[in-house]
């Protein structure tokens, strides 16, 4: 089966996922509370998160046509609401009728918003299509570095013993290393690549937030009502998946929010080596290093990998404040 | 407090040992030493090429176990090497990997020493100054700054500081460096200034956190009770009493002045560790960098045990043990 075919079956599944997770929190009262309240605070960055998630999700959906219309790729949702041939031969500014160097027509006289690039590429499409790495970079680390984290860090605090002891050893470990030079490392010996580039993130995101796991699992373990489970007899798996775990989930939304923005912006500063995802911000901004040194200069690729990246953090960093006021009032306001 | 210290080190070097686990399964069972050769000689390159590569570079003997003489493999060599600080020659260009790092130790201090404390200050007095007008427009203002420098990335801090005081406005050179020190001081101008501001953001947020939570204990209360003034308060009392947070989070970056900054020093061309290590990653030098982590860890673990140290200076009421 060809790749756009598993790419839509997971994003199908991830979206089914999304939407269990959400219908259950809305089962709790609790939880409900905590979104009508981060919609009460912040409903402009929750709308721009929406919004660069919705246009992700537009570029991850792909099919190809039938046969004979000219175009074989496959082509997502959103490179669909742009014309099949909408490129240039070179540069061109943004809304210019002719190109930048040479002044040759253009093929859409006024049509990109944002220019083009060097190959003649829509900039405006390409800081588009940018979002669903980011997304892809945030969301599938997280999926990567969370459950490996409450994993050990659970068990860990949980059991205590010699598995407490091997998994602060692992923590250590992997804390002593720079962080950036592991992940460098990883990445030139798993190979290059989006999913790569994930793994080699999630094994190095996942330290910090087990130590945290483990520290809340020894509060929680002593607490009364698991002394009572366990005193009734039921077994430890019930006891972690039913009484601790549920009380980490916390930790686990705020913790994965903070997370994101730190990952799509070391991902910028991979693609700066050279070991980026492509399609990637980043990528673009590093390509368009070089163009400022050119006379005249080429700004609007720059500027839309930036405005495009600064705006998703910004939207990101303004929800997770509000995200970690109202979720924890106090475990986690010392960090960061 | 000796035996604290017994068993904190004997944990460092525990973790120490580990690191170097890691970094062999890393770079040898992970990525093997074919792997290695063929990245260095080329895909198409015949066995033969990758065998006398690997002879030369020192990856030829077996890698865990080896029948004839147990002891003479990868594995025990790693450890031996790495332990006696006998780091071998580049994968890359066969110069001799400690001298090139004991070469770019230098470089780096005289960039990251400056960018230090002037980072430092500027977090703690600008934090203090914010957290001094809490719950204010000051403290506001602060704060969304706060979050909009955090928000930007790195690369475009330093491509923009590069092209506005670079390239328009030609008051500081773009890029290099130079050791006699008047000329020094105007190459590491703009990369002091991109270190700043990149990690002002974070900073401030984290220092006027810790400043707050301070400032609504009790004995600032009665200081204020007393007739202490808000100046004094903040300096003395919240500023000493914070000290332990402060310290957890600066103590520990100490050690790595010495190895640098890879992002801003390869941009702004300061021969130092950081660019060491990315020339290292871009070519291939698994060599170098296997050295450069297992010395970056053991200056971590030695920045750790210099907290918990600081913590007794700064605190009379931490006992170790």
């Amino acid at each position: 089966m060809p790749l756009h075919v598993w790419v839509n079956g997971a994003v199908a599944l991830f979206a089914l996922g999304a939407a269990v997770v959400a219908w259950r929190l809305r089962q709790s009262a609790l939880w409900r509370e905590a979104g009508r309240e981060l919609w009460h605070r912040r409903p402009l960055a929750l709308a721009f998160v929406a919004l660069y998630g919705a246009v992700a999700l537009c570029d991850a959906i792909s099919w190809t046509d039938a046969e004979g219309t000219g175009v074989r790729a496959p082509r997502s949702l959103l490179e669909r609401a742009f014309p099949a041939d909408f490129h240039e031969a070179s540069y061109s500014a943004p809304l210019a009728s002719v190109e930048f160097y040479g002044g040759q027509p253009l093929h859409h006289p006024g049509a990109h918003w944002l220019g083009t690039d060097i190959l003649g590429r829509d900039v405006l499409l390409q800081a588009l299509r940018g979002a669903r790495v980011a997304l892809l970079v945030g969301g599938l680390t997280s999926l990567i570095a969370i459950p490996l984290a409450l994993l050990f860090g659970v068990a860990a605090g949980y059991r205590g013993g010699w598995l407490d002891d091997v998994v602060l050893f692992l923590i250590s470990v992997l804390f002593a290393m720079p962080g950036l030079l592991l992940l460098i490392a990883l990445i030139m010996a798993l190979g290059r690549g989006p999913v790569q580039v994930c793994v080699a993130l999630g094994v190095t995101g996942w330290v910090s937030f087990a130590r945290l796991a483990r520290g809340e699992t020894l509060k929680l373990r002593e607490l009364d009502y698991v002394q009572a489970a366990r005193a009734l007899g039921v077994s430890e798996l019930r006891i972690v998946v039913r009484h601790v775990v549920p009380n980490l989930m916390h930790l686990v939304v705020i913790t994965f929010v903070l997370m994101f923005s730190g990952l799509v912006l070391t991902e910028a500063v991979l693609a700066w080596l050279g070991l980026g995802i492509d399609g990637s911000w980043g990528q673009m901004i590093d390509r368009a290093r070089d163009e400022l040194s050119r006379d005249p200069i080429i700004w609007w690729n720059l500027a839309a990998a930036s405005a495009a990246l600064f705006g998703l953090i910004l939207a990101v960093n303004l929800v997770g404040d509000a995200v970690r006021d109202i979720l924890d009032p106090r475990t986690l306001r010392e960090r960061t | 407090m000796l035996a604290y210290l017994v068993r904190r080190l004997a944990w460092g070097i525990v973790t120490v040992l580990g690191v170097l686990l890691f970094l062999f399964l890393l770079f040898f069972m992970l990525a093997t030493p074919d792997d290695i050769a063929r990245k260095a000689v080329g895909e198409k390159a015949p066995q033969a090429v990758l065998d006398q590569w690997k002879l030369n570079h020192g990856y030829d003997k077996p890698r865990i176990w080896n029948p004839e003489a147990p002891g003479d493999t990868m594995l025990a060599e790693h450890f031996r090497r790495m332990l006696t600080f006998d780091f071998g020659n580049s994968d890359a260009d066969d110069t001799p990997i400690a001298d090139r790092l004991l070469g770019g130790a230098g470089p780096s201090l005289a960039f990251t020493l400056p960018l230090f404390v002037s980072g430092l200050v500027l977090g703690i007095s600008l934090s203090l100054f914010v957290a001094f007008f809490r719950d204010t427009y000051i403290d506001r203002v602060g704060t969304v700054i706060a979050v909009l420098a955090m928000s930007v990335s790195t690369l475009l801090y330093i491509i923009g500081v590069q092209f506005l005081l670079g390239k328009l406005l030609r008051w500081f050179p773009i890029s290099g460096f130079d050791y006699s020190p008047e000329v020094m001081v105007r190459f590491l101008a703009l990369p002091v200034i991109v270190g700043l501001v990149s990690g002002i953001g974070s900073d401030m947020r984290f220092y006027r956190t810790v400043f707050v939570e301070e400032s609504s204990r009790d004995y600032v209360r009665t200081a204020r009770a007393k007739g202490c003034g808000e100046g004094r308060i903040m300096g003395r009392h919240v500023l000493r009493n914070s000290l332990i947070p402060i310290l957890t989070n600066v103590v520990v970056t100490i050690p790595f002045l010495f190895t640098g900054s890879l992002l801003l020093e390869s941009f702004f061309g300061i021969p130092g560790l950081g660019s060491i290590t990315v020339d290292a990653i871009n070519a291939n030098d698994f060599a170098t960098l296997r050295v450069v982590v297992y010395i970056d860890s053991l200056l971590f673990v030695a920045g750790q045990i210099a907290t918990d140290f600081s913590y007794t200076l700064a605190d009379p009421r931490v006992r170790l043990g």
